[in-house]
């Protein structure tokens, strides 16, 4: 491919081009309705296009982007699978519902999210969700206030601390100082999993909880994970389940029954809603009896056959955003768990770990690993001894690339080096985990034979590596007209 | 049954053993017995498409989704021209993450750029994030903003804030252990700026919205001196449509202008997916909070666009991060360039305008019914308005519904004691025919 620049939108512009088309104005127009004060000096500096310039400009932007219905994407942790088509179709449905109508005018919404937050709680193993949170990162804080209105409730105000995993997702310790907790990190054991002593150490009586993500970001179940939850349990902590790698488990084990308190769940990875090039997702979050009380305001009870948007909650830490949640995310969700049922949903999550599974065991040969176990739904590699050659993880995303695969996630976790972290999914077929076995393998012959010609790629793209240095000394964030 | 599992139970078999494993069941070796589920999740079995279909359009029945809509509130009604839903469904950009790949995500990277030219361009700012969760959520992370960059913890709010926004800054102001100090309302629905210089000792800043909950068009310029009087940073919270013809935040100093972009290009949709954006000066870019589209070059010097300035994200700063934002509402920034692309400079005016004519149109002509009359009737407005009644509004309401209108939100939704209140909303969607039936009609349930 030729490198180019793609113009800007504003850089098509011509005077006069419009492609919008209003009504005429069917009222008699008065002046002055706007205070002179109050009116803008001039129209917004927007572009003037017609519409053909519009959706060329987009379909062009379109060309230059990748998704999972482009190929396959294995980006470790964000479960990258497939979107149903008719999750598309049925989640617009209730686009032209308005939040603050009438009780009785949104039965079938309340009905919709009812049904979605009972299909929760039997998956996960809890007592009852709450839609409201927009995103995982945004599930996670709202369940940490849970933890600390519950401490907080019972009189034990001192415990102020979450303690994390040195391997745990950034959200993790991100979401926990914006609840306004101090952060306290404990190095993980050799294999990955959660170090008991390290855990018993770190407890005291200023522990608010404990935040895991099991399978955890190895993509290994941390066999010991009764003896962890009990742990912070009798040193008077809660459990907070990072649902991120949730696919894995669907009918197989469930968090509420490992013994956490309060996870969340990304609708967007587990429950197969579109990524939407970074959102919207939605991050219900799950607790036990004990934390219902301090779940967001309104939450969706039950009421005989139909559900109802309870307001009256004196304990509820109150609102994380407007309204009830992203809906459309979340009734694409409940068409999800109603296409696959209860043995759907187990057959994705084995299949997810299966091929996982697949990918690791014919590449290990040629990869470094970190650990020689049995993976969950992704499996972490290393370049191993294309290092000696003086190819790193980047390198071998930006080969990967040439070969027409979106890249692992890489450099994650943090506490294996050069990590690349492969996430297939269940809705790759057999042939295309061949293939990309294939691609990995040619990728490290070629990483031994032309290490250079490696650092040159990706070759096949539009543009070339990116200067992110100068990007971010000198930040241009936004179009300048000439 | 639907599966999106695309091998079969034959080929799932035969990669097992080429890992040397035999049954599903070996995968989960790792998970305690005990622990495991004995019997299957107890859900419906999985329904064909034609079943999921049924079951959602039941639902859809129990709902009203066709009367004529005279209710915003936060959430409004708007024209979606068709170009939007069909571009922002391109498989490229619909199904992609966030744009880690620099060289295969250029689409979506420029997309977010431009985004943030164009609401940039809207609010006269310098530099805006590439979303937050919405309106309610870029309040809080305003919020949050003000106080690292002014290292204090106090912020003032008017309480004419939409009362969600309100809710969500307590709940974050309380676990980040944030003072909050609401700045009352002056008869005219505008926000004591006299009070301002008093309550503001020691705090980070203020936010007020214009137009703010009641529709009222605040004085932005008075109040963003005020809060610059006590050296505060000012927040403005706007309807983005507004600024078609409303003076645009950089006019009058603001320090963050930020809000909810939903009436660009997104359905009402039950409250959401919307669009939270926070847009700022140069000087504050790096207390912004989620992603941030920078442009630079490739080794052949074409101009490339990449996520940029991530020192302050929670993947590289874990704890010390400015927010702990991952996902954010990416395709609804891609949803509202599509919209102000389409719109352009003409068309945001005439939208914004006919906005403004409309409720004009329908407020006067309710003031003109014997028994209503505009709350704040001395004060602008741009397409929202209180109206009083001498009826209970939740009756009135009733009676609007049952002659298949949405009338007004009656404001006792929000404030018990606010029985006769009911806010009004009229966009361009909204013909002269539908405004005078629902006029005739708000007649018959008054007299």
């Amino acid at each position: 491919m030729t490198r180019c620049a793609y113009p800007l939108m504003f850089e098509k512009s011509k005077p006069g081009r419009r492609a919008y088309d209003l009504p005429a104005l069917d009222v008699p127009a008065q002046k002055n309705l706007l205070p002179q004060a109050l009116r803008s000096a001039a129209n917004p500096n927007l572009p003037e296009l017609s519409e053909v310039d519009v959706v060329r400009h987009f379909v062009g932007l379109s060309r230059r982007n990748y998704g999972v219905d482009n190929g396959f994407y294995p980006l470790g942790s964000c479960t990258m699978k497939y979107n149903p088509k008719i999750d598309e179709e049925v989640g617009v449905l209730f686009a032209q519902l308005h939040p603050l109508a009438d009780a009785d005018c949104i039965g079938g919404a309340v009905d919709l999210m009812l049904h979605l937050q009972e299909a929760l709680c039997e998956v996960s193993g809890f007592d009852a969700f709450t839609l409201q949170p927009a995103a995982g990162a945004h599930g996670e804080y709202t369940g940490l206030t849970l933890i600390k209105a519950y401490h907080d409730h019972r009189g034990d105000t001192a415990r102020n601390v979450i303690i994390v995993p040195d391997a745990a997702h950034g959200t993790n310790p991100a979401s926990a100082a914006l609840a306004g907790f101090k952060i306290r990190e404990i190095l993980s054991a050799p294999d990955g999993g959660v170090d008991l002593d390290a855990l018993r150490a770190a407890m005291g009586p200023d522990v608010a909880g404990f935040m895991l993500t099991n399978p955890n970001t190895l993509g290994l179940f941390d066999k010991n994970i009764a003896q962890i939850t009990q742990i912070v349990h009798d040193g008077g902590g809660l459990c907070y389940y990072d649902g991120a790698n949730f696919n894995a488990i669907m009918g197989v084990v469930r968090p509420g029954d490992m013994g956490f308190d309060v996870m969340h769940i990304n609708l967007h990875k587990t429950f197969s809603t579109p990524h939407g090039g970074g959102g919207p997702g939605s991050g219900p979050v799950g607790c036990t009896k004990a934390l219902i009380p301090f779940l967001p305001t309104p939450q969706v009870v039950r009421e005989g056959e139909h559900g109802r948007l309870d307001y009256d909650r004196p304990l509820s830490v109150g609102k994380v955003k407007a309204f009830f949640g992203n809906f459309s995310i979340i009734a694409r969700a409940y068409a999800y768990i109603l296409s696959l049922g209860g043995e759907g949903l187990k057959e994705a999550s084995e299949n997810a770990v299966l091929n996982a599974n697949y990918i690791f065991h014919h590449l290990k040969g040629t990869y470094g690993i970190a650990h020689d176990r049995i993976c969950m739904h992704e499996c972490i590699l290393t370049p191993g001894e294309l290092e000696e050659y003086g190819v790193h993880t980047s390198d071998i995303a930006k080969a990967l690339i040439d070969f027409g695969y979106h890249p692992p996630t890489i450099y994650f976790p943090l506490i294996v080096h050069e990590a690349m972290m492969i996430e297939p999914c269940e809705s790759e077929s057999r042939e295309t985990l061949d293939a990309f076995i294939t691609a990995m393998k040619e990728i490290a012959a070629l990483a031994k034979a032309d290490p250079e010609r490696m650092h040159k790629m990706p070759l096949t793209t539009p543009v070339g590596r990116p200067d992110e240095v100068a990007a971010a000394r000198n930040p241009i964030v936004k179009y300048e007209w000439q | 049954m639907k599966s999106y599992v695309p091998n079969t139970v034959h080929e799932r078999q035969e990669m097992l053993q080429s890992i040397g494993l035999k049954t599903m069941d070996d995968l989960y070796a790792d998970v305690p017995q005990t622990m495991k589920l004995s019997a299957p999740l107890q859900l419906p079995a999985g329904k064909s498409e034609q079943e999921v279909r049924r079951i959602f359009q039941s639902l859809l029945k129990n709902t009203c989704v066709s009367m004529p809509i005279f209710r915003g509130a936060g959430a409004y009604n708007h024209y979606i021209p068709s170009v939007v839903p069909q571009l922002a469904s391109r498989n490229e950009l619909y199904t992609a993450y966030t744009p880690y790949q620099t060289e295969m995500s250029q689409g979506m990277l420029q997309a977010i750029f431009e985004y943030q030219s164009l609401i940039c361009e809207l609010t006269g700012m310098d530099a805006a994030n590439a979303s937050v969760y919405d309106g309610a959520h870029a309040c809080s992370e305003t919020m949050v903003a003000m106080k690292f960059a002014k290292r204090k913890d106090k912020v003032l709010y008017s309480a004419a804030l939409h009362p969600d926004y309100i809710a969500t800054l307590k709940t974050y102001a309380r676990f980040l252990r944030i003072e909050l100090v609401e700045v009352p309302l002056l008869g005219d629905g505008r926000t004591d700026i006299g009070q301002i210089a008093a309550l503001g000792a020691d705090a980070a800043g203020m936010l007020a919205a214009s137009p703010n909950f009641y529709g009222v068009l605040e004085d932005m310029a008075g109040l963003s001196e005020a809060v610059h009087g006590f050296g505060g940073l000012f927040g403005a919270v706007v309807n983005p449509l507004s600024l078609g013809a409303v003076k645009r935040p950089s006019e009058y100093g603001a320090d963050f202008a930020l809000g909810d972009a939903q009436p660009l290009g997104m359905p009402l949709n039950f409250g959401g997916p919307y669009l939270g954006f926070v847009t700022t000066h140069t000087k504050l870019v790096r207390n912004l909070s989620g992603r941030i589209v920078g442009q630079t070059t490739d080794d052949e010097g074409n101009r490339v666009y990449c996520l940029t300035l991530s020192a302050r994200e929670q993947h590289i700063r874990r704890e010390k991060a400015s927010s702990n934002i991952c996902s954010n509402q990416c395709l609804c920034v891609l949803m509202s360039s599509i919209y102000m692309a389409t719109m352009g400079p003409a068309g945001m005016a005439e939208v914004a305008e006919q906005n403004l004519q409309k409720a004009h149109y329908l407020a006067q002509a309710i003031a003109a019914l014997p028994n209503a009359k505009l709350r704040y009737a001395d004060t602008p407005f741009f397409n929202e308005f209180v109206v009083d009644t001498g009826k209970n509004a939740a009756a009135v309401n009733e009676g609007l519904k049952q002659r298949g209108i949405m009338g007004g939100l009656p404001l006792s939704r929000f404030d018990a004691t606010d029985t006769k209140g009911m806010l009004w909303c009229a966009t361009e969607m909204n013909t002269r025919e539908e405004m005078d039936a629902a006029v005739a009609a708000l007649k018959e349930v008054l007299a």
